[in-house]
């Protein structure tokens, strides 16, 4: 306490506007907020300044209109209004989403049992095992994607790989270019969001609710459903968030492995920026993706709340 | 751990560690391989892509354009993050929760959209593009994890240190510099590898706000497009995957020794 009051009494004149009323206690609560406050607001304002103000003029030139290389600052609905009357934009957009819902559970159900057995199953070494499935992950993003490209390519490692050995004589031409490379492309390359989270909230709970459910005669599939699930959701939703809302925006991936079946919005995005050479269009197809993304991560977490509601 | 314990579980941990580092794995071994078609049977081994990878000048460019970006951004977030995980470990004012959810927001924001909003502001206000654009952009992505690598590790320490040096009628200046910042010295230097790292391999970001000064992530996209080119990119990405690993390795050991060295003294 006695240290409190010494600084507190340093910062009496320059802060002379928030001593009145509320008495010293009031006093002294205010003025250590105000200094946290203070030492807050720079990272505050460079946030507000780099990524506020940039979103919030994105979705201001989401209304303005563009007509050949003229770009004119009326509002207008125009770019929503053909974002609407042309079927390709909703059909991208729901192709995105599923890519993305498949690449999270995909993610969540290959990760799950990877987490489960480094938080319960490794009694030594933990560490290690940890930093072994990190290490994938140390690699650019982009050769990561690229990667898939040349295992997956119509000349590439699995193909020269299987014909070397025998297996077939003409190489496979559905590994590539289609929606299962960029699913599998993605739940490789976001597996560390899903399994970091969901170890995190294994190795939390507390190992005696288990042995406390063992001893009162749970299976241990039972137990696990009952007791070890339940508690690792928090880690779960965490994961399933981590992975569905980066990748509903990418446009590497389906640009590399995706052919023309397995473009995204992200790319949709990515080319009005680019050589579409449209920048009020992109930024209002960018404003409908975030807006959509925030809507079903929206439903997604009220209906895990209302399940949670149910069960207790 | 004997074999019966290891069961179906470990064996599935394996095979998806496999899955995780196949794809990978051949990157390395492809870089040695003499031949430009990566596919199998391999041919002679070799160390030419390496060569070639050294030799080619606009390569070293972009390193030394990544170099700098990293640099810079590591301290500059370092510094950002520093101060906001001092706000939220030492005062508890009102508003913590929201305050770090806002900070947090570049964790789960899609990179496209910030890429592109940023480009939006930057084309508004005619700012040229340049490694200044890139580097305030990954700033804004790495203060986030500078805050929580630092968090965890202000956390960590005894604050009676702090407030005896506050007794004892030092400065809060003087205090930061003599008692906090050799205490946080160990999450500081974590902080500054993690936000390097970040920096170094980031794409989406850089290909918008990027200028004819590439970075080696967009070097490396622009050579993609040359299959005789691929096996000196396999080769670079081999070093920096190397390199990376080093480093996440060295950080995490820093990391820990400070944690270790501080339980040692606190007993």
């Amino acid at each position: 306490m006695t240290s409190q009051s010494l600084t507190s009494d340093q910062s009496v004149p320059s802060a002379p506007s928030t001593s009145s009323g509320g008495g010293i206690r009031g006093f002294f609560i205010r003025s250590e907020n105000a200094r946290g406050y203070a030492l807050l607001a720079p990272t505050l304002i460079l946030l507000f300044l780099a990524m506020v103000i940039p979103v919030v003029m994105l979705v201001a030139r989401s209304f303005w209109t563009q007509s050949g290389m003229v770009q004119t600052a009326d509002f207008s609905f125009v770019n929503y209004e053909m974002f609407f009357a042309k079927p390709i934009y909703w059909a991208v957009l729901k192709k995105s989403l599923y890519i993305s819902g498949a690449v999270t559970i995909a993610t969540l159900l290959l990760a799950y049992p990877a987490a489960y057995f480094v938080a319960f199953k490794v009694k030594k070494n933990k560490l290690i095992w940890l930093i072994l499935i990190t290490v994938p992950f140390w690699t650019s993003y982009l050769l990561r994607v690229f990667a898939w490209k040349l295992m997956l390519g119509y000349n590439g490692v699995v193909n020269s790989g299987l014909i070397g050995i025998g297996i077939i004589d003409e190489p496979l031409g559905f590994l590539l270019h289609n929606v299962n490379a960029v699913v599998l492309t993605l739940a490789h390359a976001w597996a560390a969001f899903a399994i970091l989270p969901i170890y995190v909230s294994l190795e939390k709970i507390d190992k005696s609710l288990l042995e406390a459910a063992a001893d009162l005669g749970e299976g241990p599939i039972r137990s696990f459903i009952r007791v070890t699930l339940p508690l690792s959701m928090p880690g779960v939703i965490a994961a399933s968030l981590l992975v569905f809302i980066p990748t509903v925006g990418d446009y590497v991936t389906p640009k590399l492995v995706g052919g023309s079946g397995g473009i995204m919005i992200g790319n949709l995005v990515q080319n009005m920026f680019g050589r579409g050479n449209n920048w009020p269009m992109g930024s209002a197809i960018a404003v409908v993706m975030m807006i959509t993304i925030t809507l079903v991560v929206c439903v997604y977490l009220w209906l895990i709340s209302q399940a949670k509601k149910r069960s207790s | 751990m004997n074999k019966s314990k290891f069961g179906a579980l470990g064996v599935y941990t394996v095979l998806y560690l496999a899955f995780l580092y196949i794809p990978v794995l051949f990157i390395p071994l492809f870089s040695f391989n003499d031949s430009i078609y990566i596919a199998f049977p391999l041919k002679e081994f070799t160390l030419q892509h390496y060569v070639d990878m050294i030799e080619r000048k606009p390569l070293i460019n972009a390193l030394y354009n990544s170099l700098q970006v990293g640099f810079s951004v590591s301290v500059i977030s370092t510094i950002f993050g520093m101060l906001a995980a001092k706000t939220f470990t030492k005062y508890h004012i009102p508003g913590t929760k929201p305050l770090t959810a806002f900070i947090s927001i570049p964790l789960v924001i899609p990179l496209i959209i910030l890429g592109i909003s940023l480009l939006t502001v930057l084309k508004y206000f005619d700012i040229k593009l340049s490694l200044f654009t890139v580097g305030a952009a990954h700033t804004v992505i790495c203060i986030p994890f500078a805050m929580f690598v630092l968090i965890s590790r202000l956390e960590g320490f005894d604050k009676s240190m702090e407030e005896a040096a506050q007794d004892l009628g030092e400065t809060p200046w003087i205090t930061f510099w003599r008692v906090t910042f050799p205490l946080a010295m160990p999450g500081i230097i974590a902080s500054l590898l993690l936000c390097f790292t970040i920096s170094f391999d980031e794409f989406i970001l850089a290909f918008f706000l990027g200028s004819d000064q590439p970075t080696l992530p967009l070097y490396m996209w622009s050579q993609l497009r040359f299959p005789a080119k691929l096996p000196s990119v396999l080769a670079l990405g081999s070093v920096i995957f190397l390199t990376s690993f080093a480093v996440v390795c060295f950080a995490e050991w820093v990391r820990r020794r400070g944690v270790q060295t501080q339980t040692g003294a606190a007993i």
